[in-house]
This record gives structure tokens, sequence and C-alpha cells, in this order.
């Protein structure tokens, strides 16, 4: 199981999703998931299960598959939310 | 014994041991285990030398489009660009700058724990950044070896802390909490975009926010760097090319290959040479900034971080494309004044645009309305434009390189020391440093911006 963080550059914000994804799976107790993060050029299907965007750069990327949005990339319980429910539709807890 | 002394100091001059090593102490300091540690330091160490590589493919570009530029104006034009120019710079700099950059780290966290500034800096790349700009300044000041790491890193340390700050009153503004800081060294053009927003908003008037009006969307494919790099490259190139003429390429440049052809090569070069820097950054960074967090949050309660600058976008998505048109347009009538008087070309490049000229929208919407983010993004267009006049000739050789840094707070902290240098040798930036330490260390002093 692999999660991709996606952002425009691929430097900082999507490394900054990154980190709070394996700060809230580590929390969750989840293991066995590989989490990434990319630039939008790079990024394409099959590079991972998951991906999560922000909002603002999420249109346009469905092709990517599987896409959680993120409406406010800095609040952590928003992340913590949707991280859950994909664990559990993945049962991965 | 003085074999392994040359072999150390060869060891510590290749700069992509050194980071390597700065890894591999992170990684031990973590306690990780001897895969992860194995994987993070070889990571780093092939990251540094791909760095490289994208130098080269950049240069091969660069280079025509210098002289393409001076045979068409006679003047030098400059495209602003973080990455070009710290992947020329680190081919000599690059020893220097990976120390500043890890003992700019420690300052950060100690002025963050000791002083009422906590601020932790996390934006890694900006930070590489930064530390291989005061690498070449304080080398070109007249620093070398220890005394040159050690007024590097205290130099980082405090723009580190002092960049989130002042823009911290307008953060509070626009997020409602005092929780997080932007870390973006565009801070001085985002600052003024919201003073200046608050400047044309007048005394109790209503302003319209740019989030109440229609605005056509469609421009999110310019958030992707390769695409928005390549084709503003394009278009610069075409515009040179057929300045210059095909004579002059085609017998000097080219050899014989069409010159549009040949710009369009070049100009999808330099993205190419951009996107494989941007990799090399990646995987430098994948294990610094983690163990950078990881120790921060340790040492320093209460701590600020502060983050990259798309954090801001969500919060007004609107301004984020006026600011860029605004501040795009101020970079066209900045180009245009220089053309008059004739110095340096800056040209607009559409990355510092897009990213400071979105933000310092969204920060004079927040303080101004639609009036405060198109007049706000518009000086700052201005601002990322003309600092760079005045930065290329503290850059002593680099300032050659037909590139060089774009956002603000690089204009302003270079400008700033390399002026002192001029005026007062390295001495001078000793006892200004000295000083604004002094300052910041005072709990409630005036605060005092490098």
């Amino acid at each position: 199981m692999k999660f991709l963080a996606v952002c425009g550059s691929g430097l900082g914000t999507s490394f900054m999703v990154e980190m709070n994804i394996i700060q809230v799976l580590n929390e969750l107790g989840v293991t066995g998931v590989e989490v990434s993060h990319s630039d939008l050029s790079s990024a394409s299907p099959g590079d991972a299960d998951v991906f999560f965007l922000a909002k603002d750069i999420a249109e346009g990327n469905d092709h990517l598959g599987e896409v959680v949005v993120l409406d406010n990339i800095i609040d952590m319980d928003e992340l913590k939310e949707k991280v859950k429910k994909v664990v559990e539709e993945k049962n991965l807890l | 014994m003085n074999n392994v002394l040359t072999t150390l100091i060869d060891i510590l001059s290749q700069p992509a041991i050194l980071v390597a090593l700065i890894a591999l102490i992170g990684l031990l300091a973590q306690k990780k285990n001897l895969s992860d540690t194995m994987k993070g330091t070889t990571k780093t160490f092939v990251g540094f030398l791909v760095i490289a590589a994208g130098a080269g493919i950049l240069e091969t570009s660069l280079v025509p489009f210098g002289s393409m530029f001076q045979e068409a104006f006679n003047v030098s034009g400059v495209v602003p660009n973080n990455e070009a120019i710290v992947a020329l710079a680190l081919n000599e700099y690059g020893s220097n700058t990976a120390l500043i950059m890890f003992f700019g780290m420690i300052v950060n966290i100690l002025i963050a724990r000791f002083t009422r500034f906590k601020y932790i800096f996390l934006t890694g790349h900006h930070t590489l950044y930064m530390a291989c700009m005061l690498a070449v300044i304080m080398a070109v000041a007249g620093f070398d070896t220890v005394p040159l790491i050690a007024a590097g890193a205290v130099a980082l340390g405090i723009i580190m802390t002092l960049s989130p700050a002042i823009l911290q009153p307008f953060m509070r503004k626009l997020t409602g909490n005092d929780n997080v800081a932007l870390g973006h060294f565009s801070a001085v053009g985002y600052a003024l975009s919201g003073l200046v927003g608050q400047a044309v908003k007048g005394k109790g008037k209503e302003s319209t926010s740019t989030e109440e009006i229609d605005f056509p969307k469609g421009l999110g494919f310019l958030r992707d760097s390769t695409v928005s790099i390549a084709l503003t490259m394009i278009v610069m190139y075409f515009v040179v090319a057929i300045a210059a003429g095909p004579a002059y390429i085609e017998a000097e440049l080219s050899d014989d290959t069409n010159f549009l052809v040949f710009s369009l090569v070049q100009a999808g070069n330099f993205a190419a040479g951009v996107f494989i820097i941007l990799a090399g950054v990646r995987l430098v960074l994948a294990e610094i900034v983690p163990a950078f967090k990881g120790i921060s949050t340790k040492l320093v309660p209460n701590a600020k971080p502060a983050l990259d600058v798309p954090i801001v976008f969500t919060y007004a998505p609107n301004a984020v494309l006026i600011g860029f048109f605004s501040s795009f347009i101020g970079g066209l009538f900045s180009m245009i004044v220089m053309a008059v008087v004739g110095s340096t070309i800056i040209l607009p490049g559409v990355v510092p645009h897009f990213f400071t000229g979105a933000a310092a929208g969204v920060f004079g919407n927040a303080t101004g309305g639609l009036k405060g983010a198109v007049a706000g993004s518009f000086i700052n267009g201005i601002i990322v434009s003309f600092l760079p006049v005045f930065l290329l000739p503290v850059l002593g050789e680099l300032g050659f390189a037909n590139t060089t840094f774009s956002d603000a707070d690089f204009g302003v902290g270079g400008i700033f020391f390399g002026s002192l240098a001029n005026y007062g040798g390295p001495m001078a930036i000793v006892i200004s440093l000295i000083v604004i330490l002094v300052l910041m260390a005072i709990p409630f002093g005036k605060k005092k911006s490098a």
C-alpha cells in the first residue's frame, strides 16, 4: 500500500503533508504503508494507491486514480479524519 | 599522518559526501534502524550529484540565451530562478552551503529556544537556497573557512527566524490564529503587499474581497512548475531569438540548425534542467527536514512552524490568480523601466511571479480586498524585479550567470550583507550580526529586520 502527497513543485507542501500522514498513521497504529511526496508533473496513476492533493490543485487531476482532496492543508483534524477513512476502507487497521 | 589529513580534507570538500554525513548524523541521532540509515544516507549522497547534473543541462540552455540577449539588446538579460542559480553556485560553494545550512538550522533552533521569536523554518528547499546565497556572499565579502561558515550560519538562523516574524501580524489576520507561520523567503514582498492593501483600503471603508467576484478558473496548469517554466522560457527564447536574428544564431550558436528550432529545444532544456535539480533537492532534503522538525519540536516548546507558501493559497483562490497576473504585469512594467534606464534587464520569470505574486495577492486581499490584492501584488512584482538588479553586484562571479535568486528576502538579505561588506568588510558583518542577535534577545525590545 502506498500513499503519495502531491503539490505544485513537490518540495515543501507535499513534504509537510507526507510527514503529517506518517504521524497520523503512527497514531492510528497502521503499519505497512509507504508514504512519499512528489510534484504534479511527475505524479502518474501507477505511482501510488491513494493520492493526497490540496483543493487548489486537485481540479483536473482525477486521472491519478483514488484522490483525497484536502480543503485545508494545515488542518491536522481534517487530515486525520480523511486518512482514517481511507485506512478503514482499505482494512488496514 | 599527513595522508589522513589530506584525505579528510578531500572528504569535507566534496559537498555530496558532506551532506550525506550530515544526514547520517541526523539518522543516527534519531536512532533509526540500519535499513533506514543506509537508505537515507545514500539518497542524500546521490541527490547532491543529481543537482550537479541538472546544473550542467541548465547551463547548456542559459549560455546561448545570454549570448542571444546580448547580441539583440546590447545589455545582459537575467532570468531569476532559484533552482538555476543554486545549482550553478553549488559547483563551487557546495561544501560551505552544506555546513552553513546544517549550523544555520541549529542557530534557528537556539534563537527559537531562547528568544521570543518562536519560529522554526521548515521550508527546507528555501533554507538550502538561502544557505547557498550566504555562502557566496560571505565568500565575496572576504570570509573564509571557519569564520565564513560561522557568519553564514548565524545570518541564516537570523533570517530563518525574522522572515516569518515580520509576516506574522498578517498571517494572524489571514488565518485567524497564531499557531502557524509562513516560511517562504519572500516575506518582505508579502508584508509590503499587506501594508499596501491597508493603505488603498482607506479608513473605515468596506472593501470587496477577491473571493466575492466571479473569476475564470482554468489556469491551474501554471501551478505545475515544469509546464509554466517550459512555456515562459519558450516565449522568452523566441522573442530574444527573433530580435537577435537567424544569421547570428545559426552561425554562432546553433551549428546551422534553424534558429527557432534551436530556441525551442533550449527552452525545453531549461525546464529539463530545473526538473532534474528539483528531483535532486527532494532527495537531499528527504532526511534532513524530518530530522530538523523532530529535533526542534523536542527542544522548543510552543514552537511555531513556518511552512511553505501554498498553505496560504487555499484562503483566497481568486486572489492567487489575480495576484499572479498583477505581479507579472509589475514585472513587465519594471522590465520596460530597466530598458529605458539601460540597466541589466530582469525578465519576469513566471515561477517567482506565480508563487510570490500569488501569496502577495492573498495578503493584499486580507488587508485591502480586491484593490489591495491588485495593488499589493503589483508592488511585489516591482520589488522582485528590482531587488535582483542590486543583488547581482554583491554575488561576485555569479552575478554574471544570466540567472539569479528570485524572491524578495534573498534580495533584501543579500543586499544588506553585501553592502555591509562593501562599506566595512567582514568586520561590519560580524558587528551587525551581533547587534541583531542582541536586539532579538531583548524580551520586549524593538523589532529589527535584516
